[in-house]
């Protein structure tokens, strides 16, 4: 599986929600139940998902659907 | 015989002495896999080795400086694609600093909150984060009784002792939902190099012992014993508490 399909089974097994739901408007401000809850089930299968283990300051700034992409980079994950 | 903490991974910081090094070993001992941290590199390598003989497990030696945050990331990562999980967090590292009221200087609060509360804090939030994928784990952190009861001299250290109180009640609450359990243990005067050092002189270990109702300091074995039971399933409901390992103490 490649890492984009990775990824989005990620928020779609997290959030409940489909593919298409999944663009630039998917932020922490604009999906109900995008809590600091989800926020760490989120982090935790993305970490899973990816091997990787992020820093406090990035899942910090892990809000929305497309800066994700960006922060994984650091990781060497390219989405 | 069945061993308390068989195949249990756990991960004890400031394992190269004295009360860290004592759990380290008791661990070993119920038959866990133990990640013994240190700071300086190749120091309790052949003490890993020998531990792991004698008790027939693994002791893998990690070497950070518990409040270097990257480093500690990285072991942590580190175990966590060997073992795939982490059963068990031990936050022992700690110093002590003696500082009368109007001597305490910033350096030393520094010092102290770096080591003794912020470490505990970063620890325990990447350990929380192996522990919640399994939804299982025990961390353990080493407080005082000088944080539970206020000792005079330790202004400064007894506040970074009682902060790990606090802490360690708030995480038990919010970790509770993923079964992650966390407690403290509180040891009164122990027998170990910290504890004489701060002593200094014979007659102050003495004077101390009169406050002791067994007559004698505790071993980093009567801590260490107290911390299997934490690690262990025999505790499995037991979380936010402080468990005294102190012989009856009156401060």
């Amino acid at each position: 599986m490649d890492n984009r399909k990775k990824y989005q089974e990620v928020f779609q097994n997290v959030f409940g929600v489909d593919e298409t739901d999944l663009n630039e408007d998917f932020t922490s401000d604009q999906v109900a139940g995008w809590d600091s809850v989800t926020q760490m089930t989120l982090i935790t299968e993305l970490e899973d998902a990816f091997g990787i283990m992020m820093d406090t300051d990035d899942i910090f700034e892990f809000r929305s659907y497309h800066n994700g992409m960006r922060i994984l980079k650091k990781y060497q994950v390219e989405i | 015989m069945v061993r308390l903490l068989e195949k249990k991974v756990c991960l004890v910081t400031g394992a190269s002495r004295g009360i860290g090094k004592g759990i380290a070993e008791h661990f070993a001992k119920e038959g866990a896999v133990v990640y013994a941290n240190a700071r300086k590199p190749g120091s309790i390598d052949e003490w890993c080795r020998e531990v792991a003989f004698r008790y027939k497990t693994r002791a893998v030696p990690v070497y950070f400086d518990v409040t270097a945050q990257d480093l500690m990331k990285k072991a942590m990562a580190f175990i966590c694609s060997e073992e795939g999980c982490l059963d068990v967090l031990v936050n022992n590292a700690g110093i002590t600093k003696n500082e009368l009221i109007g001597m305490i200087r910033q350096e030393t609060l520094q010092e102290l909150y770096e080591t003794n509360v912020f470490a505990v804090i970063h620890a325990l939030q990447y350990a929380a984060r192996i522990m919640r994928r399994k939804r299982s784990g025990s961390i353990i952190n080493l407080s005082s009784i000088i944080g539970v009861r206020g000792n005079r001299g330790e202004t400064a250290y007894s506040g970074t002792k009682g902060a790990v109180i606090s802490i360690t009640k708030s995480a038990a609450k919010e970790l509770a939902p993923y079964q992650i359990r966390v407690n403290a243990v509180a040891p009164g005067m122990t027998d170990t190099d910290m504890f004489m050092e701060a002593a200094k002189t014979k007659e102050n270990v003495e004077q101390n012992l009169a406050q002791i109702g067994f007559g004698r300091l505790a071993t980093p074995d009567d801590v260490a014993e107290a911390c299997v039971f934490l690690a262990s399933d025999r505790s499995s409901f037991i979380t936010g508490q402080i468990l005294g390992v102190d012989g009856g103490t009156i401060l």
